[in-house]
C-alpha cells in the first residue's frame, strides 16, 4: 500500500509477545491452536511485510485457523486485539483513501465532504448515508459518524457493545431507509421494468446495508477497545464458536450459522458411526462351527469361530416438545436425527404441545428441511386445549395411539424441558415405554441447574429414563447422538 | 530453493495472467505456501475454483501438474507406489537357469526398475517443478489420510525395500476438500488453511468478463447479480462459478443484450441442475418458465 504513514514495526521480541497473547485469546475462545501452528504463524510473519495489515491478517488466519466456522471468531478477536497495535495506523484491509485515520479515537473532520462528523445534523447525516450507500468507500466514514452521533458512548460505562449497536441501528432505521432508497432509485430510473429488476436492486442495497451494519459494529468495537484495552475487551466478548452457541439464546446470525453447521455435522457423525459399525465385524462365538473346526486340530479349539454379526440398526422414535420455549432446540434435534436417517432402520417423529401428532411424513423423501418445519408448524395437530405444554396429556395420547408400535428394537428419545404448566405428569406412560422399548432417553435444553425448579417435573420422568442429558448446544447434542447410537 | 513469487501482489498478478482472479487472501496464502514450503488445504463448496487454483498455479509457474484424485477405498498402491509383481515374477523365472542365490535375486527384483510410482511418489521424485494436487481429500477414509502425512510434512516417502526417498525440489501441494467430513487434526496441522467461498458480485462480474471474452460489461454485471440472487435462495445445489460462466456463454450465443425474466426463465437449467431448485427459483424470482 502506498501513501501509508510510516510505521514502527515492533521489535521481534515484542512481536512474539503480541502473537502469544493473541494465540492465548484464541485458545480461550475455544479455538484449538497447537504449538506447531503457533510456530508456523511466527515463521509466516518473517516472510511478509508487517506493515501490510491485510496480509498480516491472512498470514495469521491461514496458519492458526483451520476451520471455516471459526473464522468469524478469529476476525472479531483480531480486530479487538490488534486494534490499538501500531498496525492500525494503516487503516484497514480493503479501503483506500476513504479509510479512517487514527486508532479507535474518533477524529473530527475526517469525514468526506468536510462536515465535522461528530456534529452533523440529522439531515446532513441522512444525506451522507444516501451517498455512502451508493459509494462503498464512504461507508466506513459514515459508520464512524453514525456511532459518534447516535451510540452515545460514554467512557468507562459498563455496558456491552450490543447496547450501543442497538442504539445506533435504531436511530439509523435501516429498514425504512431501504424502502426510501428503493423509491429514490425507482424515480431515477422511471420505475423498474419488472419484478426481477426490482428484486436485484433491492438485494444490492440490502448487501450494502449489511456492510454498513458490520462497519458500525466494528467501529463500536474499536472504540470500546480504545476505552477498555484489548485484553479486557477480548475477555468480555468471548465470541462463541457455533458449536458452543446455546440453542435457546442464539441470535439471528448464530441461528444461521447453526443451520449451516448441522448438515456437515450429521454427515461427519454418520461416517464415524458407519465406520465403527463396519469395524465391529466380530459377532458371538459360534460354538458348533468352533467344534467342527477343532477336529482339524485333534479336538483342540485352536481356531475359534464367530457368528456373522447382526448389524442392529435401531428404530428411533423422537418425541419433541415444540412449544415456544423450546421450539428452536427441537428443530435442530429433529433435523439432526433425520439427517442421520441412513444410520437407522426407521426414524419416526412426533411433536406435541398439549396434543401430539406424528410428523414423519413431512421429512420423508427428499423433502426440504425448511419446508418440513413449516409444514409441521401449520399442519400438525398439536394443540389440544390451550397451546401450553402439557406433557402428561401428550404422553397419554401417544400411549393410546402409538404405544403398541413401540417394540424392543425401538429407542425412544424425548426432547423437552419438562415444564408442564402444573398439569399431571402421567409418568406411568414413561414407565410403560421403558418396559417395552430398548432405550428411553430424555434430552433437555435447559441448564441442569434449573431442572426441577418451578413447573419443571423432569425428576418425575427421569426415574424411568435410561438417561437424561443436558443438551444446550451442538457440541452436547453431537456427544449425545454418538453415545446413544453406540449403546 | 528459489522462490516462485516475489510478493503477494506478484502472486495475484501471475494468477491473473492465466485468467484466475484470486482475491487478496487467496494470493496471500499461496505466497506463504511457497515461502514456508507448506501444503495448502483449500476448503469450500463445490465449484468455487479450488481445483482451478492448483491448475492456475501450475500454469503460471510453468510446473507440471500431478493430480491424485481421492475416493473411498484409495490405498497405498494407488497413492504412493506399487511393486510390479508380474515383472518380478518374470524376472525370477528368467533367472531360474542361472542358479543365482536368493539374496541377489531379492535385491534385484526390489530395485527401481520394478517400482511403479503413483502420484505422491512421482511428485516427490520429479526433477522439474511440480504442483501436486490432492483432490477431494475428504473422500478418503480417515485411516487413509495417514498415508499423506509423511508426504505433507517432510516431503518424503518411505519404501521399506529401498529406504526413504526425499524430494529433490519441494512441490507446491494443494489439497481440496468439499467438507463432507471433518479432516483429522494431524492433517490440518500440517497445512495452511484457505476457505474459499462464492465470490461477491463485483468479483464474479470480473471473472465472467475475463473468462468470456467480448461480453458486454452491463450484461456481465446483470449476470453476476442474478446469480447472487439465486444463491441466496435455499437450494439443493447453488450455482457454481463455472455454471455462471456457462450461463454467460449461453446468453452470448443467444445474442442476449439484457437479462429479462423471460431470458432467465428460459435458461435457468444452465445454472441449476435439480428440478426442485429450478422450480423454486422460478417461483422466487417470478420469472416465466420455459
Amino acid at each position: 500500500m502506498s501513501g501509508a504513514p510510516t510505521l514502527d514495526v515492533p521489535a521481534p521480541g515484542r512481536m512474539l509477545d503480541l502473537l502469544s497473547g493473541f494465540v492465548h485469546e484464541l485458545r480461550a475462545a475455544g479455538l484449538p491452536v497447537s504449538m506447531t501452528e503457533n510456530l508456523d504463524a511466527m515463521r509466516a510473519l518473517e516472510h511478509i511485510p508487517l506493515e501490510d495489515r491485510a496480509t498480516f491478517k491472512t498470514a495469521l488466519k491461514t496458519t492458526l485457523v483451520k476451520h471455516a466456522d471459526h473464522e468469524r471468531v478469529f476476525n472479531i478477536l483480531f480486530d479487538v486485539y490488534f486494534a490499538l497495535q501500531p498496525f492500525d495506523l494503516e487503516g484497514d484491509d480493503e479501503d483506500g483513501p476513504g479509510g479512517r485515520p487514527g486508532g479507535g479515537v474518533p477524529v473530527p473532520g475526517s469525514l468526506p465532504g468536510g462536515g465535522a462528523g461528530g456534529d452533523a445534523s440529522p439531515e446532513e447525516l441522512m444525506a451522507m448515508l444516501m451517498r455512502a450507500m451508493l459509494d462503498p468507500d464512504a461507508l466506513r466514514a459514515f459508520a464512524a459518524a453514525a456511532v459518534t452521533r447516535h451510540a452515545g458512548m460514554e467512557p468507562g460505562r459498563p455496558v456491552g457493545g450490543t447496547y450501543y449497536l442497538y442504539r445506533t441501528l435504531r436511530a439509523l432505521d435501516l429498514d425504512s431507509l431501504l424502502d426510501r432508497l428503493m423509491e429514490q432509485l425507482a424515480e431515477q430510473q422511471g420505475g423498474f421494468a419488472d419484478e426481477l429488476e426490482e428484486r436485484l436492486a433491492r438485494e444490492e442495497l440490502a448487501a450494502r446495508m449489511e456492510r454498513l451494519r458490520e462497519e458500525v459494529e466494528a467501529e463500536i468495537r474499536r472504540r470500546l477497545v480504545a476505552d477498555r484495552g484489548p485484553e479486557a475487551m477480548a475477555r468480555s466478548l468471548r465470541a462463541k464458536l457455533p458449536e458452543d452457541v446455546e440453542f435457546m439464546h442464539a441470535s439471528r446470525d448464530e441461528m444461521a450459522a447453526l443451520q449451516r453447521a448441522i448438515g456437515p455435522l450429521a454427515r461427519a457423525l454418520a461416517a464415524r458411526l458407519a465406520m465403527r459399525r463396519r469395524r465391529h465385524h466380530r459377532g458371538q462365538l459360534d460354538f458348533r462351527s468352533t467344534v467342527r473346526h477343532s477336529l482339524a486340530y485333534g479336538g483342540v479349539p485352536a481356531d475359534p469361530r464367530f457368528r456373522r454379526p447382526h448389524p442392529t440398526k435401531p428404530e428411533i422414535m423422537v418425541i419433541a416438545d415444540i412449544s415456544g420455549s423450546v421450539a428452536s432446540f427441537a428443530r435442530f434435534t429433529l433435523q439432526l436425527v433425520h439427517a442421520l436417517a441412513s444410520q437407522f432402520s426407521r426414524v419416526r417423529s412426533f411433536v406435541f404441545i398439549d396434543g401430539i401428532d406424528e410428523v414423519t411424513r413431512f421429512f420423508e423423501g427428499n423433502a426440504d428441511l425448511g419446508d418440513a418445519v413449516k409444514r409441521i408448524n401449520t399442519e400438525a395437530d398439536v394443540v389440544w386445549v390451550d397451546g401450553h405444554s402439557d406433557y402428561g396429556h401428550a404422553f397419554e395420547v401417544f400411549h393410546q395411539k402409538w404405544g403398541r408400535e413401540v417394540t424392543p428394537k425401538t429407542s425412544v428419545i424425548i426432547l423437552g424441558d419438562a415444564r408442564n404448566n402444573y398439569h399431571a405428569s402421567q409418568s406411568w406412560v414413561l414407565a410403560e415405554l421403558r418396559r417395552k422399548a430398548r432405550h428411553l432417553y430424555w434430552i433437555d435444553p435447559e441448564p441442569a441447574a434449573y431442572w426441577n425448579t418451578g413447573d419443571s417435573v423432569i425428576g418425575d420422568y427421569a426415574q424411568f429414563c435410561d438417561g437424561v442429558y443436558e443438551c444446550r448446544n451442538l457440541r452436547q447434542l453431537e456427544r449425545f447422538v454418538e453415545a446413544v447410537i453406540e449403546s | 530453493m528459489a522462490e516462485r513469487f516475489e510478493s503477494v501482489d506478484a502472486v495475484q498478478e501471475a494468477l491473473r495472467r492465466v485468467d484466475y482472479l484470486a482475491d487478496a487472501s487467496t494470493a496471500g496464502v499461496v505466497f506463504l505456501a511457497d515461502r514456508l514450503e507448506k501444503p495448502v488445504l483449500v476448503e469450500g463448496p463445490a465449484g468455487v475454483g479450488k481445483t482451478e487454483l492448483a491448475k492456475a498455479i501450475a500454469a503460471t509457474t510453468g510446473s507440471r501438474l500431478i493430480r491424485l484424485q481421492c475416493y473411498e477405498g484409495l490405498d497405498e498402491s494407488k497413492a504412493l507406489y506399487e511393486w510390479n509383481y508380474k515383472k518380478q515374477l518374470l524376472r525370477i523365472q528368467a533367472d531360474r537357469e542361472h542358479e543365482r542365490d536368493w539374496a541377489t535375486v531379492e535385491t534385484d527384483i526390489f530395485s527401481e526398475a520394478f517400482l511403479l510410482t503413483r502420484p505422491l511418489l512421482e511428485a516427490i521424485r520429479a526433477d522439474e517443478p511440480v504442483v501436486l494436487l490432492i483432490d477431494e481429500v475428504d473422500r478418503v477414509e480417515i485411516e487413509t489420510e495417514a498415508l499423506l502425512l509423511e508426504v505433507l510434512s517432510d516431503f518424503q516417502v518411505s519404501v521399506p525395500e529401498l529406504g526413504t526417498i526425499t524430494a529433490v525440489r519441494r512441490p507446491v501441494v494443494i489439497l481440496t476438500s468439499n467438507n463432507t467430513r471433518e479432516l483429522s487434526e494431524a492433517l490440518k496441522r500440517r497445512c495452511l488453511f484457505l476457505h474459499l467461498d462464492y465470490p461477491d458480485a463485483e468479483r464474479e462480474q470480473d471473472i465472467v468478463r475475463v473468462r468470456v471474452p467480448g461480453i458486454d460489461a452491463t450484461l456481465a454485471d446483470q449476470i453476476a447479480r442474478v446469480v447472487r440472487s439465486i444463491r441466496a435462495l435455499d437450494l439443493k445445489k447453488a450455482p457454481s462459478i463455472s455454471e455462471t460462466i456457462d450461463w454467460a456463454r449461453t446468453l452470448m450465443h443467444l445474442g442476449v443484450e439484457k437479462v429479462t425474466p423471460d431470458v432467465v426463465g428460459g435458461t435457468l437449467h444452465v445454472l441449476l441442475k435439480y428440478q426442485r431448485d429450478i422450480e423454486r427459483a422460478n417461483k422466487e424470482l417470478k420469472v416465466a418458465e420455459a
